[in-house]
């Protein structure tokens, strides 16, 4: 067990964990932050996906040892309301069915929309493979985030 | 489905009937405010002859508080089919209430309270149409009656929008919430007294409502059952034995109590054969401050197994096997003409074998639960699609009266009857019970794909004949698959009815001589059900071949089709059917017939919507296939693009469905989006194995799902205007679109698909 001093969302927490906890459970069972979700472990689904200094990771595969002074962003971050542009184009297609892995998916294309304001479909096809849907969503994530990229 | 713990036999012939709550109901109630007006709609069973015979209990509540909050209480589980949405919205379009002002209120499972919960076979919608919508109507006339005497005026000068009575003539309008002190002193009004909304009222019905939970969702705020917390709740992962019905013979935690924050280690017996959906599987379970912990000291656990009978098992020899004996006679479950006969006289006879794997559910969400057992009471928290049956399997696992076991349902993240399996409910029960703490299960996704309740695996061989006059004369299927029953008794070998119904024994084409013989086939699995069930495999086999008859025949597929439905007429499978029934989706088929006219009508649809027939480039093709099931009409057309490099692509996706009245075309649309999508992992990537008993697949990378770049691009769901009564829409569009797939690829490549998943190559 060692001692972290981590930044998310703005803040600095201190916790007191193991040095190969992913970042995942930190953020779950650690500091009570659940928007973030589980679903494989092993960085396949995207369920998990978080920002380090403004890019995508997969938390469910990333130490918290490995943080260091970086920036962590979750979806409970992204926005004070849940209406940062990219959630509300979510809303505005209705994109979810059981929601779970929106999240993920939502913090996904907030970072590919940041390093790429003008994705192509085939861009957007390619930096969304990591991340399942198993309703099958994707035609809706897809529109939502060209929408945003209109805008 | 053929399930034997459903409650659906209760709930054939249902009637229902308002009333107002009594200040007893009310405090049995959770969830709904002090004060205000509240109904209760209760359901009665009938027989025949539409007597009430059983009372299945008040299941809904509708509360309008003074300040005009409409509160309606539902109980059915959200998977992401949008059924928290299109049950109030029906009751909310009927009252002519204001949708920003409905509140939702999830019930617990109490069957006492709501009737049966249990969330599958595409069933609420279909269920609770009319008694919602009598219910909001009734509301809707009390309302209309306290304002009629308020102003004055004849109640039918009266009329309800936006929260609001109305009276036309003068203007005037007035809140419900103002109503409500007046509304509650009024007698029930008899329902044959109220109107219902025509049509082109409707206001909601028929239109996209966004679902309720979108913000929280968005947001990260929404509660799945992995979300759910309560004081000094501990984590547990449980190692179970690999093969099913083997045992801990002795363990090892030495390192796994090592761990930093690990707390216990907890042997589970279990093991049980037949295995049911509610006994727990064997196992050792880790017990430790967070997931991570538990994760970690059960990688560290040192089991040793009695395997069991099991322990050799190999799906790739069984498929071998079966492969084998369906070439066989087998026992005859349907017979019509003389097929023998038929095959003598044809001109041409086509045969193929049919192969597809086991699947898994692999829900994003794996499963989870909540117990805390404390007092003689069990309180659970889980995201279960039928909660009535996870409280009795926990009573009956705790040994504590029903009456003492709360199931609370969360969100679910993914069902598709999984999540209608409480096993890993009564999991997190009896670890509760036994260490004193408030245990939350975490399946791993590694768990998830293990320990599933599969998709069985399935062998079919149809053979077909050509006549002298280029007619199809005769229609020989051959089934074989590990049985769902075979779960809860291992002496079933062979499909039940309820099974074949799903496309084999109900075949609805008018071939003179029709015979579906099943075979033998062995679980060694958990077998269970996922979306859409037995239809995968037997429409896979059925609309393949008829792809392959109609180009034998000479003919286009469509105009095949729509030719061998016959006349518009409603057909019966029972007299054909040998030594059993047609189950028709445990609906009764005069309420619910086969209508051969719907079918074609969905038929024509999709083939004028899709422009069936045009020219595509080399390379590219249309594939046709129609299904009817769980009382759904549809019919699709996949446009394939192959590349030379055997990459499939999918830019377009057709349906045409006739799923009676409408409720939410938004709804719908997705779950057809979803369902092409479901179907297109089925087609192209998904493949559970099995080698010394033991699941091969770990985790998405060897179980594969589609993924965004291969996923069917644009899918466009023409909705077939209907004033006939509501059918689901979860799992009918999943069985057409493999099927049609393929024929796509035949168009596109001349290469015939007979097994699952799609591979070019071979
Ligand atoms: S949980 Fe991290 S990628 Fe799946
Ligand atoms: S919305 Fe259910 S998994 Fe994506």
């Amino acid at each position: 067990m060692a001692n972290y001093s981590i930044q998310v969302n703005d803040k600095t927490y201190e916790v007191d964990v193991m040095d190969d906890m992913p970042l995942l459970w930190v953020l779950r069972d650690v500091l009570g932050l659940r928007g973030t979700k589980y679903g494989c472990g092993k960085a396949l689904c995207g369920a998990c996906t978080v920002h380090l200094d403004g890019t995508a990771i997969r938390s469910c595969s990333f130490a918290i040892s490995a943080v260091g002074k970086g920036k962590i962003t979750t979806i409970e971050g992204i926005s004070a309301n849940g209406d940062h542009p990219v959630q509300q184009a979510w809303e505005q297609y209705i994109v979810p069915q059981c929601g779970y892995c929106q999240t993920g998916q939502i913090m996904n294309a907030v970072a590919l929309l940041k390093s790429n304001p003008q994705p192509s479909e085939q861009e957007i096809e390619q930096a969304m493979q990591g991340n399942l849907c198993r309703c099958g969503t994707y035609n809706r994530i897809k529109a939502a985030i060209l929408s945003v990229a209109k805008a | 489905m053929n399930i034997p713990t459903s409650n659906k036999k209760e709930l054939k012939n249902v009637t229902s009937q308002v009333f107002k709550a009594s200040r007893r109901d009310f405090l049995k109630m959770g969830g709904l405010l002090a004060g205000g007006f509240v109904l209760g709609v209760n359901f009665f069973g009938c027989n025949e002859k539409g007597e009430k015979i059983t009372s299945i209990a008040p299941n809904v509540y509708l509360q309008i508080t003074s300040t005009g909050e409409v509160i309606i209480i539902t109980h059915r589980s959200e998977m992401g089919q949008g059924i928290r949405t299109s049950l109030p919205l029906i009751v909310a379009d009927e009252l002519g209430a204001e949708w920003s002002k409905v509140r939702i209120v999830q019930a617990e499972g109490d069957e006492k309270k709501y009737g049966s919960q249990n969330t599958d076979g595409s069933f609420s919608v279909r269920m609770f149409y009319k008694p919602m919508r009598e219910a909001g109507a009734i509301a809707k006339l009390l309302f209309m009656q306290a304002a009629a005497k308020q102003w004055q005026v004849p109640v039918a000068e009266c009329d309800t929008a936006a929260g609001k009575v109305v009276h036309r003539r003068s203007g005037k309008s007035i809140e419900f919430g103002k109503l409500v002190t007046t509304a509650q002193t009024l007698p029930i009004p008899n329902v044959k007294d109220i109107k219902l909304k025509e049509r082109q009222q409707f206001t909601m019905i028929g239109k996209a409502t966004p679902i309720v939970d979108l913000h929280d969702i968005v947001s990260g705020t929404a509660v799945f059952g992995i979300d759910t917390v309560v004081e000094n709740m501990k984590i547990a992962v449980i190692k179970r034995c690999p093969v099913l019905g083997g045992k801990v013979k002795s363990y090892n935690d030495k390192e796994t109590l090592a761990v930093p924050g690990v707390l216990k280690v907890i042997p589970i017996k279990g093991g049980d054969i037949p295995p049911t959906i509610e006994k727990p599987l064997s196992g050792v379970a880790v017990i430790a401050e967070n997931t991570w912990a538990a994760i970690k000291g059960r990688d560290l656990l040192d089991v040793t197994w009695d395997l069991g009978e099991h322990a050799t098992y190999d799906s790739a020899q069984q498929l071998e096997e079966l492969s084998k004996e369906i070439l066989k006679k087998g026992t005859i479950r349907r017979n019509r003409g003389d097929f023998d006969r038929a095959k003598v006289e044809a001109k041409k006879v086509i045969e193929h074998t049919y192969i597809a794997p086991y699947l898994a559910h692999g829900t994003i969400e794996p499963p989870n639960a909540l117990a805390v057992v404390k007092n003689g009471k069990c309180e659970v928290w889980a995201p279960t699609q039928h909660p009535q049956g996870a409280r009795d399997a926990v009573a009956n696992a705790l040994g504590m009266p029903a009456d003492e076991v709360k199931v609370n349902i969360t969100l679910l993240g993914g069902g598709f009857g999984r999540k209608s399996k409480p096993d890993f409910i009564v999991e997190a029960a009896l670890l509760a019970q036994e260490s004193g703490l408030p245990i939350k299960v975490q399946w791993t996704r590694e768990d998830d794909l293990h320990h599933d309740f599969f998709h069985a695996l399935s062998v079919q061989r149809i053979t077909a004949t050509i006549d002298q006059n280029n007619q199809i004369s005769g229609w020989n299927h051959h089934i074989a698959y590990p049985s769902i029953s075979a779960t809860f008794d291992t002496s079933v070998l062979q499909p039940a009815d309820g099974e074949l119904g799903q496309g084999a024994s109900d075949f609805p084409y008018d071939v003179p001589a029709v015979k579906v013989e099943t075979h033998d086939a062995k679980a060694h699995l958990r077998i269970g059900w996922l979306r859409s069930v037995r239809n995968i495999p037997q429409v896979f086999a059925i609309a393949t071949m008829l792809d392959e008859l109609a180009e034998a025949r000479g003919l286009d597929p469509v105009k095949q089709a729509l030719e061998l439905l016959g006349d518009d007429r409603a057909i019966t499978f029972d007299d054909e059917i040998v030594d059993g029934k047609y189950g028709n989706y445990g609906e009764d088929i005069s309420v619910y017939p086969w209508e051969t006219g719907r079918m074609k009508k969905v038929i024509e649809k999709v083939a004028q919507e899709a422009n069936w027939g045009r020219k595509l480039p080399a390379g590219s093709g249309l594939g046709f296939a129609a299904h009817k099931s769980f009382l759904t009409y549809v019919a699709c057309i996949v446009e394939v693009k192959v590349g030379p490099d055997n990459k499939i692509s999918i830019p377009h996706v057709h349906y045409a469905v006739d799923c009676g009245t409408a409720v939410n075309i938004d709804r719908i649309k997705s779950q057809f989006e979803g369902g092409a999508q479901f179907s297109a992992s089925i087609a192209l990537k998904s493949e559970i194995t099995v080698k010394e008993g033991a699941v091969v697949q770990n985790n998405f990378d060897s179980y594969q799902i589609v993924r965004m770049p291969e996923a069917p691009q644009q899918i466009h769901v023409h909705i077939i205007e209907s004033e006939d009564k509501p059918t689901g829409v979860g799992e009918p569009p999943v069985p057409p679109f493999t099927p049609a797939l393929c024929n796509a690829i035949y168009a596109a490549t001349g290469k015939r698909i007979y097994k699952l998943p799609i591979d070019l190559k071979g």
